[in-house]
């Protein structure tokens, strides 16, 4: 007997139970279908946040307070509140760009959070505050307006741009440049808003409110600020800026502050995500698994469920490779189809997701959940084909 | 083979050993034991038994229920292996094969009848009886071709595609008489072909059995049931796992004359007794 005549008899035997074989491939499709979804997901972030970041340009340096423990210790970019000894101030930021001159635009940061209040509607949302050079270190797009200027952010002016979240929100459908909206209870003008950026990591970036560095400081009540982001004028010189900002920062600071090169920044991530994706696919390969014993179960449950069909088989001139390769393709089929229903299922999902989710359906993650789901089929079918192949054939028959 | 032909041009053998085979012999066991342990209690099924089935002829296996005789013929149709003693098939000895090597044997040489049928459910009558040939390696249009030469020959041309729960038990039967014909076997063996039948179906598979056996197939029937065994030339009678009596049949009962009586009968809507049946043929 040859191998097409034990797909034939495989095939025959799947369509005579359709509930059944059904049922059992649902386990691998929900599998495969869990690890291409997850898996393309997880690559979709991580491709959306380094390029983002990207974005931004390769020659930003971030300063942040607190020692991180140089450049691997992890963590990320933190806001106020951390155990930090020391803020920075807006005088360290001064005194930066005075020393660093013309080869740097240094921009003190402050993040913080705040509600906004608009007719009957209120807001939470997230402030970014900068100084006149902050859009050359936010990575928003202008829609329409102006940033703020030098005067507005020596004196502290109440002017504000909004995220398009914001403006969706607060003035759905109209121009909010020239608006009063209340933050906080005191009014600012609106002189501008971005366009939407989409989502991504840590949550909707374009639920921000832009501000400069003094009113920011006057709103939250505070002389401090978050972070200081150093922008290179000559991109070959970031490393070397980096040294002259931790030679400037150390008289005062000791190694209470951490220089993080964009370079760094994006390998932290990249690494991190990747770390998640991982997980993400580690976790749906246990469905996987899962799945492949549901297969194991069914055939050896239908191992004795047809006892006496191999029974009948052997007495008929079945040899032991024949009942074998009959159940082992039996299984294999079970788990193929299984898998290119879960491939199917998982990549149309992913497609579907795409505009809430970033999600990116990888070759490699359906090569490899398909292989995975075969060689589940395998691996779970031989030990009840090979029971069954090694019936005595009148012990079969004689099974009822 | 017509109604009135004598059956008695046999001679009476002794009952101890069968009868030498003139010509040649299609299976023989030769002081064949079988032990097995059952609820951890020793059975001996077979206590050295001899059998030879000669080329051509239609031999019964009688016996009382437990008497071994399903056991006999597992064993020389290679289900089931003797605790001693030896087997041949064509003359050849099984004892050494491999399972593979019997499987191969089981496939060309021996076809099986059995009283629950035993076909696959859910499966055509033309794919059952395509089974053996399946693995005897049997090209698909060749297989298709064999299959339905051989339901016509059992009478059942017109049901190729019919499931078995679609069939009456006679014509399940008769799929799995075609089923054991279609590889063109040097005998068939019949394990209580009518146990699970209505008369007139058994009569029917009888009717076909003889006819096999005329058509110059080797057939071994086993039963428990003396009118079923009349139906054969010889007949062994087992009992406690011993051949106690091996006889040639007189006045045997032909399937054939039975059933043109059974459509007399039917005609007149008479009783269908087994009795006036058998005093009939006996006549």
């Amino acid at each position: 007997m040859n191998l097409a005549e034990s797909f034939r008899i495989a095939i025959r035997a799947l369509a005579a139970n359709k509930v059944r074989s059904a049922l059992t491939m649902l386990g691998v499709i929900i599998g495969v279908a869990a690890v291409i979804l997850l898996v393309s997901i997880g690559t979709g972030v991580q491709t959306q946040v380094t390029g983002s970041i990207e974005g931004l340009g390769s020659n930003l340096l971030f300063v942040f307070p607190g020692d991180y423990g140089g450049s691997g210790g992890g963590g990320g970019p933190g806001g106020p509140g951390m155990s930090i000894r020391k803020q920075f101030n807006l005088d360290d930021a001064q005194s930066l760009q005075v020393r660093l001159g013309t080869d740097a635009i240094v921009v003190p940061v402050i993040q913080g959070q705040t509600s906004l209040k608009h007719g009957s509607k209120d807001w939470r949302t997230s402030i970014s505050a900068g100084n006149e050079s902050g859009m050359e270190v936010f990575s928003a797009t202008l829609a329409k307006g102006r940033f703020y200027n030098r005067a507005e952010v020596v004196s502290g002016r109440r002017v504000i741009l909004i995220g398009a979240t914001v403006r969706d929100q607060l003035f759905p459908g109209q121009d909010p440049v020239g608006r009063v909206v209340a933050v906080d209870g005191q009014p600012f003008t609106i002189i501008g808003y971005f366009e939407a950026m989409g989502g991504s990591f840590s949550g909707d970036q374009d639920n921000t409110v832009y501000m400069p560095v003094t009113t920011a400081q006057q709103l939250l009540g505070s002389k401090d600020i978050s972070s200081i982001i150093i922008k290179a004028v000559n991109a070959d010189n970031v490393e070397l800026l980096k040294v002259r900002v931790q030679q400037a920062l150390k008289p005062k600071f000791k190694d209470q502050f951490t220089v993080f090169t964009q370079q760094q920044t994006l390998g932290l991530l990249s690494t991190l995500l990747g770390t998640l994706t991982a997980m993400l696919a580690g976790l749906a390969s246990i469905s996987l698994l899962v799945g492949g014993i549901g297969i194991m179960n069914i055939m050896l449950v239908s191992v004795s469920e047809r006892t006496r069909e191999i029974g009948i088989r052997k007495a008929v001139g079945a040899r032991t490779y024949d009942i074998l390769s009959q159940f082992v393709i039996e299984a294999i089929v079970l788990s193929v189809l299984g898998g290119m229903a879960g491939i199917i299922v998982g990549a149309g999902g992913a497609m579907a997701l795409k505009p809430w989710v970033p999600a990116e359906v990888s070759p490699w993650a359906v090569v490899l959940a398909f292989f995975f789901s075969a060689a589940v089929g395998v691996f779970f079918g031989v030990y009840p084909a090979y029971r069954a192949s090694r019936l005595d054939p009148i012990e079969a028959l004689r099974y009822e | 083979m017509s109604e009135g032909q004598p059956a008695s041009e046999l001679e009476p053998v002794d009952a101890a050993h069968g009868p030498a085979c003139a010509i040649d012999a299609v299976l023989s066991a030769r002081n064949v034991s079988k032990c097995y342990i059952l609820d951890e209690v020793m059975v001996n099924a077979l206590r050295g038994v001899d059998l030879e089935v000669c080329r051509g002829e239609m031999l019964a296996i009688m016996g009382p229920s437990g008497s071994g005789k399903s056991t006999l013929m597992h064993i020389v149709g290679l289900l089931d292996h003797p605790t001693s003693g030896v087997v041949e098939v064509d003359g050849e000895d099984v004892s050494g094969m491999e399972p593979n090597q019997l499987a191969s044997v089981r496939n060309k040489r021996i076809g099986f009848v059995f009283q629950s049928f035993n076909l696959l459910a859910r499966t055509t009558a033309q794919a059952n009886v395509e089974l053996p040939l399946i693995y005897a390696g049997v090209s698909g249009s060749e297989r298709a071709r064999r299959a339905k030469e051989a339901l016509e020959r059992v009478g059942l041309g017109n049901r190729l595609t019919h499931m078995p729960n679609q069939l009456s038990g006679g014509q399940q039967q008769r799929v799995a008489i075609a089923r054991a014909l279609v590889t063109e076997p040097s005998i068939v063996l019949a394990d209580e072909p009518t146990g699970n039948l209505d008369s007139r179906s058994g009569i029917e598979v009888m009717s076909i059995l003889q006819g096999l056996n005329d058509a110059g197939i080797t057939v071994v029937i086993v039963t428990h049931d003396a009118r079923v065994a009349r139906h054969a030339q010889r007949v062994v009678h087992i009992q406690d796992g011993r051949v106690v009596l091996n006889e040639c049949v007189e006045n045997r009962i032909l399937a054939s004359a039975e059933e043109a009586k059974l459509e007399r009968d039917e005609l007149t809507e008479d009783d269908l007794g087994g009795l006036s049946v058998n005093a009939r043929v006996g006549a």
